[in-house]
């Protein structure tokens, strides 16, 4: 599904990713962890273009990120994504943020696209919400309404940036209830965050990043139990020790 | 009673600071208010009749009564006065009309079409058994509404054009948006009216005339479409890049996402200086006195210039500024409630 080959980017002159080399599958579910400037978040920012890489190949779903714009709209279509700071649009309802995407880039019925959206949001446990607008819900109510949205152009994978680092303690397992289900359906995920336990549950691997390079990289049994590197260990005391 | 006297010692009288400013604005409206009332209502003259007038005390309210004519007609052709006093009211009505939420839809620009369409067969005439009337005699406030009506209709569609230019990827539109701000900006609007109306029509072919009107209305809304573009831009700066972000991780592309995502939300966060530009805009159409058009305040100009009425200045500006104030204030309060809406 995503395959990085030896991928190279740069914010000016500080290197942030160093000839990274991912391979993600079909169904695969991806935990990417480390600490704070790491370079997590533009791994995950390159597999749908909201950054360009500078040197190597990013191929998602058989599709090679270039210049090419089109490229990059085909890969976008297929690709699902959350983000920290949940990113709705506060001016639509919470039904117009799910329909507007179907709607305009997919050319869905608005009708269906409603259907759509009120299934997804009943999936998420928020369908009385619909007609709300963000700024009414709650912290975790919006980032479920963030993943019911992505959900809605019936990605083929999805992306996690830190979904739950901006949430209140007590609203944290409300998202990652619904990331467990979706993950038990078989969806394609790759995640940023610090919840090891989420890791341990859901993760097929656990990618661990430091100073722009992939550290480690191994199934979360293997990973938790006996982490290989010094850096690696010397993180999950950090995350894990309180 | 009671509760009166407890506002009062709160609000007027808590500290000693303001004890003293609330003492000095009693001492100052004292001092003011009683002659002002005396020379606008109790000394005034109200009929036309200028001999009262220069023996009288007070204000000269009668200036008015004889020149509001032309004050807000203009060179308009007297016995037809009341074809641009029902397109004033027309555009004004259509002004309010469009105000109401409600009838945001597509079909208002229809109503704005047939509405123009009825100010300019009342104005110019010509069919339908009204005389034609150039309009090189418009005059007074409707030229002033139709100024600024025109004015804005297409200068803020071309400034959002602008500010999104100025923003854009494309090096050549972003310089060229940059470098027609900068350029209108950096130039006084009276020598871009100047400019439109003596240098204009030199750069055109032999034969090609534009009229004076139409050169004056391109010059102002060139104006404001700089200034305005600006606005728009600060409202875009304000936009956090994560709503970039959700636009692009959804696919949509740029015209979408610009209309869909971006514009509602920098377009509401501009409100208050985007109305702040318009008012000034409202006001600044004074300024085509200079190239010979006679709007509100041109033609107040012109009617002291008559020996009979010389020197009573002061009531025709304070009569414009009425006017004046009564269009800002509204445009000013709509505002206010517009930013308090979804």
């Amino acid at each position: 599904m995503i395959e990085m080959i030896k991928v190279s980017k740069w914010f000016g002159l500080f290197q942030v990713l160093t000839d990274v080399d991912l391979k993600v599958a079909a169904g695969e579910k991806v935990v990417v962890c480390g600490p704070s400037g790491s370079g997590k978040s533009t791994l995950i920012r390159l597999v749908n273009r909201l950054e360009e890489h500078q040197s190597g190949r990013v191929i998602v779903d058989g599709v090679e990120l270039t210049d090419d714009p089109k490229k990059t709209d085909a890969v976008r279509r297929e690709v699902g994504m959350v983000f920290q700071s949940f990113n709705l649009f506060p001016h639509l309802t919470v039904l117009e943020n799910l329909t507007l995407a179907p709607v305009w880039v997919k050319h869905v019925s608005r009708k269906e696209a409603e259907e759509t959206a009120m299934h997804f949001l009943a999936r998420v446990r928020i369908p009385e919400q619909a007609g709300k607008y963000p700024s009414q819900l709650s912290g975790g109510q919006q980032q479920r309404v963030a993943i019911a949205r992505a959900l809605c152009m019936r990605p083929k994978l999805m992306l996690f940036d830190e979904p739950t680092s901006a949430l209140d303690p007590e609203m944290i397992k409300e998202v990652l209830d619904v990331m467990v289900e979706l993950a038990r359906e078989g969806m394609t995920m790759v995640v940023v965050t610090h919840e090891m336990g989420f890791a341990k549950t859901v993760a097929d691997r656990v990618v661990f990043m430091d100073g722009g390079r992939i550290v480690e990289a191994a199934p979360p049994a293997e990973f938790f139990g006996a982490p290989k590197t010094g850096r690696a260990r010397l993180f999950l005391s950090q995350v894990l020790g309180h | 009673m009671k509760f009166a006297i407890q506002w009062i010692r709160e609000n007027l009288f808590a500290g000693w600071v303001s004890s003293a400013f609330t003492l000095l604005l009693i001492f100052v409206l004292w001092k003011t208010l009683p002659p002002f009332i005396d020379w606008a209502f109790l000394d005034a003259v109200w009929k036309p009749d200028s001999k009262a007038c220069r023996a009288g005390e007070g204000a000269c309210w009668g200036f008015i009564a004889e020149k509001h004519r032309f004050i807000l007609f203009g060179t308009y052709p007297y016995d037809l006065h009341w074809r641009p006093a029902v397109a004033t009211v027309l555009l004004i009505g259509l002004w309010i009309f469009s105000a109401i939420r409600l009838f945001w839809k597509w079909w208002l620009t229809l109503v704005w079409l047939s509405g123009l369409t009825t100010i300019g067969i009342l104005m110019w005439g010509g069919i339908l058994g009204l005389p034609y009337v150039e309009n090189e005699r418009w005059g007074g406030l409707i030229l002033t509404l139709l100024l600024t009506t025109f004015g804005l209709a297409i200068a803020f569609p071309l400034s959002i054009l602008l500010a999104l230019g100025r923003r854009s990827d494309m090096p050549v539109i972003r310089g060229l948006s940059v470098g027609y701000i900068e350029l209108i900006r950096g130039v006084p609007l009276i020598s871009l009216l100047f400019m439109a109306s003596v240098m204009l029509p030199l750069f055109l072919p032999s034969g090609v005339t534009i009229d004076k009107l139409l050169r004056a209305q391109i010059a102002m809304i060139l104006f404001a479409a700089a200034y305005l573009a600006e606005v728009v831009r600060g409202g875009l700066q304000a936009i956090p890049r994560g709503q970039y972000d959700a636009a692009h991780a959804l696919a949509l592309p740029y015209w979408r996402r610009t209309y869909l995502i971006i514009l509602p939300q920098a377009l509401r966060i501009s409100v208050p200086p985007l109305m702040n530009t318009f008012i000034a805009f409202f006001k600044d159409t004074s300024l085509v006195l200079i190239i010979g058009l006679f709007d509100l305040l041109s033609t107040i100009k012109i009617s002291l210039n008559e020996p009979a009425w010389t020197g009573f200045g002061i009531e025709a500006y304070v009569f414009a500024s009425l006017v004046y104030f009564v269009f800002c204030y509204a445009m000013s309060r709509y505002s206010r409630g517009l930013e308090h809406q979804r």
